[in-house]
């Protein structure tokens, strides 16, 4: 018979694992509910998640091919804008829709015991719906354009997987913040917003002087993309860029666990 | 076997903490000495409970009953102290948790058993029960928001019901619902009782606690007042004065409202029988009795009760226009004046009562008021006789009569 003690305080390293793992289910069902729910009350349902990179896409091509040319290589611009699109929009959404998952759920929180981190996760996870589907847009896009596929492609599930380690600390982190601080609700779209720019989503990283690179590398996404880019349109990736950033990817996923961590208990509290 | 051993709980909370801003926090720590108010919700309760045991925990409003059921189900951590549960513990803080609007009855009972910790396995082993204790067959594909609230009590507590937990934590999970509904939602947690599992029920019908629990424990301010078999702490709790006084003795306080002519001694609520109650049943008389002593003699002395309940709406006002004291003057001595309310007029809830005395001849004197002398609680046991007759739901209204009705058939 299992036997749980209930006392004031954890230390802030610990994250009860095996409790993670006996939640698989409700976090199997977390997500469903956010799939179904996001498209049972839109009129055109899942074509919202094929529509949003294709016009976005679009928008940047005319733009950027017609105004402002930047040298993407070998590489085709549409091509090229929607591979950083795919990324970025994903961890757009997951940090959006994250950060106020415990602030949506406020009556869960507040009336029934289950691990907290589970609310994060499943509202990031139910975004890797439109992730796949974005992917298959790049894939078909891809295509069309002509590239062809080369063994680099196997390193693409590595930086997909960064990607969701990424959207899923900064989500934690910043839903334990909201919490908390309700003015994190007006800052996120604003950092976003910077955040966007400064990650090589519509330009190369090429258009960066060398020695400012691994000091962009700093921020995740920098990495993330470029290497994914490398591996999509076949050619190596600068490796000293791909480090850093995972190494950053590293520091965010600890410090989001140890945020969680410290604000998690008083969450029913102050919600 | 011990379920529960609960030692030395304590739970603070710092008011005017909720969710701030960051500047808030940020001026906060710049601040030498944080002014801080805190509120004791539990302070330093211990208890334990057996296995197989059924526990009630009775309070008034603000006892601390929710903290501690908080604190048991891990939804908020304790300040202070520390508790071992022994098995696997299923809440039920509120049937319906993470029910979805959006989604069918059948998509809610997965996600509902999971969220109160039953596995997938569990779940569709028992999903033919909850359907059937539900009633709800014809309607498992509806989305939850086309169903009545009767419909969804009905499908939550079925949920809730086929948890089958080592240790359940129930709060007042029967103010909603028929009857009809409700007497099955007892039977079923009578089951669990017997089943050999431990039941924590925390409920203001003093009746189903008596009748499900075996053992009970009376919070008040915090701390644990009483304890022991369930039909005796509800018993004392029911007469006694935590919070609820039904009787306030002024016989020996120096500045017991008065004036010259008359000096309070005693105000209480009493049942039929003239024992002082504060918990009345809403079918029995309800008696407000004033004790005075008239000072001099020679004054007409009307005693004059003002009735409030909780939201202090003033019900009514009501004095002695009696034939045989109305007009007439007091001679010096001690007086009991009754009035009595009849049954089935009163709606369920708290009430408050002032006492004053007045004389309006020769002329208008008010010779005291006693704010808030007493309060009493009126409760409906739910038999199906009163006001409500089948409705369990919440009952609007100041008063709940029941009235003559005639209805005719005109073909």
């Amino acid at each position: 018979m299992p036997t749980t003690v209930i006392e004031p305080c954890r230390s802030l390293t610990s994250v009860n694992l095996r409790e993670l793992w006996a939640g698989r289910d409700l976090l199997r069902l977390l997500t469903l509910r956010d799939i179904q729910v996001r498209y049972k009350q839109t009129l055109i349902g899942v074509a919202w998640a094929v529509l949003q990179p294709l016009v976005t896409t679009a928008i940047f091509t005319v733009i950027f091919s017609t105004f402002a040319r930047f040298d993407t290589g070998s590489t085709p611009y549409p091509a090229f804008v929607l591979s950083g699109l795919s990324i970025w929009m994903f961890v757009y959404g997951a940090i959006t829709v994250a950060s106020m998952s415990f602030v949506n759920n406020a009556t869960l929180v507040t009336k029934v015991y289950f691990p907290r981190l589970l609310v994060p996760i499943s509202a990031t996870l139910a975004l890797t719906l439109d992730l796949a589907i974005s992917l298959l847009l790049l894939v078909l896009v891809s295509i069309y354009f002509g590239v062809e596929p080369t063994t680099y492609l196997l390193l693409a599930p590595i930086f997909i997987l960064l990607t969701c380690i990424l959207a899923v600390s900064l989500g934690i982190m910043l839903s334990a913040l909201t919490v908390r601080f309700r003015d994190v609700k007006f800052l996120v779209p604003f950092m976003l917003q910077i955040w966007m720019v400064a990650s090589p989503i519509f330009y190369p990283l090429g258009i960066v002087p060398e020695k400012w690179r691994l000091i962009f590398a700093i921020n995740p996404l920098t990495g993330i993309i470029e290497g994914f880019r490398s591996a999509v349109f076949g050619y190596a990736p600068d490796w000293a860029v791909v480090i850093a950033s995972t190494v950053s990817v590293a520091v965010i996923a600890v410090v989001s666990l140890v945020v969680f961590r410290a604000m998690e208990d008083d969450f029913a509290d102050v919600i | 076997m011990i379920a529960i051993r609960a030692d030395k709980l304590s739970k603070t909370y710092s008011l005017g903490v909720g969710a701030s801003t960051l500047r808030d926090s940020l001026a906060s720590m710049f601040r030498r000495r944080p002014t801080r108010t805190t509120l004791r919700a539990l302070d330093d309760v211990s208890f334990e409970v057996e296995a197989g045991e059924t526990l009630g925990i009775i309070g008034n409003n603000g006892a601390g009953k929710s903290t501690l059921l908080k604190i048991l189900s891990r939804i908020t951590k304790p300040t202070g102290g520390r508790v071992e549960l022994h098995g696997r513990v299923g809440s039920l803080l509120e049937v319906g948790t993470g029910f979805h609007q959006e989604l069918s009855g059948r998509e809610n009972i997965f996600l509902n058993g999971a969220i109160l910790g039953m596995r997938r396995g569990e779940i569709e082993k028992r999903f033919d029960e909850i359907v059937a204790f539900s009633e709800l067959e014809k309607f498992l594909d509806t989305p939850v928001k086309h169903y009545s609230s009767g419909m969804y009590m009905r499908l939550a507590f079925a949920v809730a019901a086929h948890l089958e937990p080592e240790i359940l934590i129930v709060d007042e999970v029967l103010a909603v619902g028929d009857v009809s509904f409700q007497k099955k939602c007892l039977n079923k947690m009578q089951d669990v009782s017997q089943k050999g599992r431990t039941v924590l029920f925390v409920s203001h019908d003093m009746s189903a606690v008596t009748r499900i629990c075996t053992r009970a424990i009376a919070l008040s301010k915090g701390s644990i007042v009483q304890e022991g078999d369930a039909t005796e702490v509800v018993r004392s709790y029911l007469s006694s004065n935590l919070g609820i006084s039904a009787e306030h003795d002024f016989s020996a306080d120096a500045n017991a409202p008065a004036s010259e002519f008359v000096r309070l001694k005693r105000v209480r609520v009493v049942n039929e029988k003239g024992e002082t109650f504060g918990s009345l049943d809403i079918r029995g008389k309800i008696g407000i009795e004033a004790k005075y002593e008239a000072l001099q003699g020679g004054q007409i002395l009307l005693p004059n009760f003002q009735v409030f309940n909780q939201d202090r709406v003033q019900l009514f006002t009501v004095q002695d226009v009696s034939r045989e004291w109305h007009r007439r003057e007091k001679e010096r001595g001690e007086y009991v004046s009754t009035v009595w309310i009849p049954p089935n007029f009163m709606a369920e809830g708290s009430f408050f009562v002032n006492f004053a005395v007045v004389t309006y001849l020769p002329a208008m004197r008010i010779h005291f008021n006693a704010l808030e002398a007493v309060s009493f609680d009126v409760v409906d046991s739910l038999e199906g006789d009163t006001a409500r007759g089948d409705y369990a739901g919440k009952m609007d209204g100041v008063i709940r009569p029941i009235l003559d009705w005639e209805t005719s058939f005109n073909g």
